[in-house]
């Protein structure tokens, strides 16, 4: 029996395990939301703008640790969803998009609401397809969900010409996929392994460096069992936090241009680095050839151009996480040379050293009896929420405040632009994440300016009864820009200052939403109490002391032991 | 240093502006190109010329892996191969310096493939280096145009 293209695009969803999906209607895909309706498997959320449907796919999948997926229409509907598309590919998240596209016919003719958009994503998707062919449409899918969940992840983008969803096609038995070009690899070589543990069992003043790949790869346990069990203190990129938990003695905290002290210091005098499913990325290492100068390099990626990209490496082990930290830990475990125990005694020195680091700057700020000092909302949260909420953060002070400041000790509880560095991804990633966890507390941490971004998504967080709770630090300011003229400069201000912005409280009642403001520290934990406690979407307005600046800072090409401290 | 890198490729639509995209959005060099089937009707093999140093032809190999529809990718700076390029020439050809250019071209072993008034058009095959040698040598006598293709490169077989 022949179906219509759009049925079996419901059918290949559903085949997926896809329970929630993320879109806008538009002319070119009528036919997939007149299917859409027809069904109840599937929910899907109608955000108020494409690029936070993007970014709340995003961080469903992350929440989950599945592909999200999201919707558009032809045109600018596509063009929408490419800072989504873009973050999540910086940020090796695994997610299918799907764009409506004008008639096969058509295409090249300048049609109203066309576009190019696989030649525009090329670039920022792991992979991407127009179908061009009814009878394509369904291994083309099974195709896309395959590629961006394996390997690195990564979106993938599928274009749809309105006449292949249209057409009628017999829906195809699935079948094993098999690539004749894509085959990730897994497993790490044996003798790569030995390197590895041979080198670490050597190390005097060993450091692991953990990053998303850790995530992604559910290897967290993993590596807590290797750091534990050799007693080697571990320091998490942004996108890596809660890959290791962050109340652990062996935690570090973040390192890089906004990480600790004693992160950033341990890295520069460590002898072996452990780096499992980081990149080196430029604000991760500071000026290149001062970081790690004295360490030998041990790097775990999947991605095997991940590997000497910035830094050299001394041992690669071209492996999915989970894979290498297994074989880590059992080649350690099977080993007579390994002594654990006394490896652990071996290192105290090395943690002695970082510990004096620790107490000569730790992490802090200077607090204020009058002045809210955004660092201690984000304590107060931490502790009001007992450590477990889902944290989304949008992008700057906000970000960072809430990298350093909020204790994650399990993954998959924090949700950030990485790589892209998107404002506005903070909102609509908290409603996807409300999707993928609805009985979770879902928090975005956010800056007044970066929350207008996507505010429009209040509607949608209502519309779907998505309890979010945002807390805007609110400074009047684009913070991170202004930090950054501020110190290098001379306090040209220039187009930081947001000397018109909305009244969030009564812009959340409009919404149907709550609005509750704290103008001093006494009135903090009181607002977030409440907003903890109303089963609704509610913005929490925290006047913040204005010029507060996020601290240690490594400005930008220095050293990443040339701290600027608070 | 120069390297010239053969990619066999599924033959998709959109393929080489992966390929292209991937040299320009990364920053590396394309100084020639060329692209043509294999004897797989959905394979082609596409054949480029860049220059780098090991750490950047590294990461440009290892790029080019990254694209889904890239089958296989080698250096061929690595092996004994052999590369050649072919290049059209219109040269001025007068009476008093036909007999020159026709003593140069079959030195390096080319072909006058169209006649004019007052020109040759040659044909010529070699590695960039001889073809480079005729262009000078033809220069003095005066080159009106000239059209030469990309690079393409086949690993010599084993000899024992």
């Amino acid at each position: 029996m022949k179906i219509s293209g759009a049925q079996a695009f419901i059918k290949c969803l559903e085949e997926q395990g896809v329970e929630v999906i993320f879109g806008f209607p538009g002319g070119a895909v009528i036919d997939l939301y007149d299917e859409l309706l027809k069904q109840d498997k599937i929910t899907h959320v109608l955000v108020r703008h494409e690029q936070a449907a993007v970014h709340a796919a995003d961080a469903y999948g992350r929440v989950r640790g599945e592909v999200g997926v999201a919707l558009a229409t032809s045109g600018p509907g596509a063009t929408n969803t490419v800072t989504g598309i873009a973050s999540a590919y910086c940020d090796s998240i695994p997610m299918v998009v799907f764009t409506g596209q004008v008639p096969t016919m058509l295409i090249g003719n300048d049609a109203f609401q066309e576009v190019d958009i696989v030649g525009i994503t090329r670039p920022v998707t792991k992979h991407n397809y127009l179908v061009k062919k009814a009878e394509d449409l369904v291994p083309t899918i099974r195709e896309a969900f395959h590629i961006a969940r394996t390997g690195r992840p990564g979106p993938v983008l599928v274009d749809l010409p309105k006449d292949v969803i249209s057409a009628m096609i017999n829906f195809p038995e699935p079948q094993p996929i098999k690539m004749r070009t894509y085959r990730p690899t897994y497993e790490p070589h044996p003798g790569q392994i030995e390197k590895a543990c041979k080198a670490i069992l050597k190390a005097k003043k060993p450091v692991i460096y953990a990053g998303g790949g850790v995530i992604a790869s559910n290897s967290s346990e993993e590596l807590t069992e290797l750091a534990t069990k050799l007693g080697i203190p571990v320091t998490m990129t942004l996108m890596g936090l809660g890959g290791f938990p962050g109340t652990h003695d062996l935690s570090m905290g973040m390192l890089g241009m906004h990480g600790t002290y004693y992160a950033n210091m341990a890295v520069a005098h460590c002898d072996l680095l452990i780096a499992v499913g980081a990149r080196f990325d430029d604000r991760v290492t500071g000026r290149i050839d001062a970081f790690a100068p004295h360490a030998k390099i041990i790097h775990v990626d999947i991605d095997p151009s991940s590997i000497s990209k910035n830094v050299g490496v001394d041992i690669p082990i071209v492996a999915d996480c989970k894979h290498a930290l297994t074989a880590m830990n059992s080649w350690l475990d099977r080993t007579e040379a390994c002594d654990a125990a006394a490896t652990v005694k071996k290192h105290e020195p090395w943690r002695n050293e970082i510990d004096a680091w620790k107490k000569k700057h730790p992490l802090g700020y200077v607090q204020d009896s009058d002045i809210i000092k955004p660092q201690f909302v984000v304590e107060k949260l931490h502790e009001l929420t007992g450590g477990n909420a889902i944290i989304t953060t949008e992008v700057g002070q906000n970000q960072m405040w809430a990298a350093q400041f909020y204790k994650f000790n399990k993954p998959r509880n924090f949700m950030t632009s990485g790589g892209l560095g998107v404002m506005g991804y903070g909102f609509p990633a908290a409603i996807g994440a409300q999707m993928a966890a609805p009985n979770r507390t879902v928090i975005d941490i956010a800056g007044d300016g970066s929350l207008q971004m996507n505010i429009q998504e209040l509607a949608t967080a209502r519309q779907y009864k998505c309890p979010v709770k945002i807390a805007i630090l609110n400074n009047n300011y684009l913070g991170m820009v202004r930090q950054w003229q501020e110190l290098f400069y001379d306090k040209q201000y220039s187009a930081t200052v947001l000397d018109v912005a909305p009244d969030f409280v009564l812009l959340a009642q409009a919404y149907g939403a709550v609005g509750l403001r704290a103008r001093k520290p006494s009135e903090v934990e009181p607002v977030i109490k409440e907003a903890l406690a109303t089963d609704n979407t509610v913005i929490m307005d925290f006047v913040i002391a204005r010029e507060e600046g996020v601290f240690p800072m490594v400005p930008a090409g220095k050293a990443t032991t040339e701290m600027l401290l608070v | 240093m120069k390297h010239t890198i053969s990619v066999l490729l599924q033959n998709k639509p959109g393929v080489l502006s992966r390929v292209t995209g991937l040299f320009s959005g990364r920053g590396f060099n394309i100084e020639s190109l060329s692209v043509n089937q294999t004897l797989e009707a959905d394979v082609s093999c596409l054949t480029l010329v860049t220059t780098g140093d090991d750490a950047i032809v590294e990461q440009i190999t290892k790029q080019l892996h990254k694209l889904i529809d890239v089958i296989k990718v080698t250096d061929n700076s690595e092996t004994d191969c052999v590369e050649r390029e072919m290049i059209l020439i219109r040269v001025k050809a007068e009476a008093n310096t036909r007999a020159e250019v026709l003593r140069i071209i079959d030195i390096f072993r080319g072909k006058v493939v169209d006649v004019g008034p007052k020109t040759y058009m040659i044909e010529m095959t070699g590695n960039a280096h001889k073809l480079q040698a005729v262009v000078d040598l033809l220069r003095p006598i005066g080159i009106q145009e000239i059209v030469r293709t990309g690079t393409i490169a086949m690993i010599r077989a084993h000899k024992n």
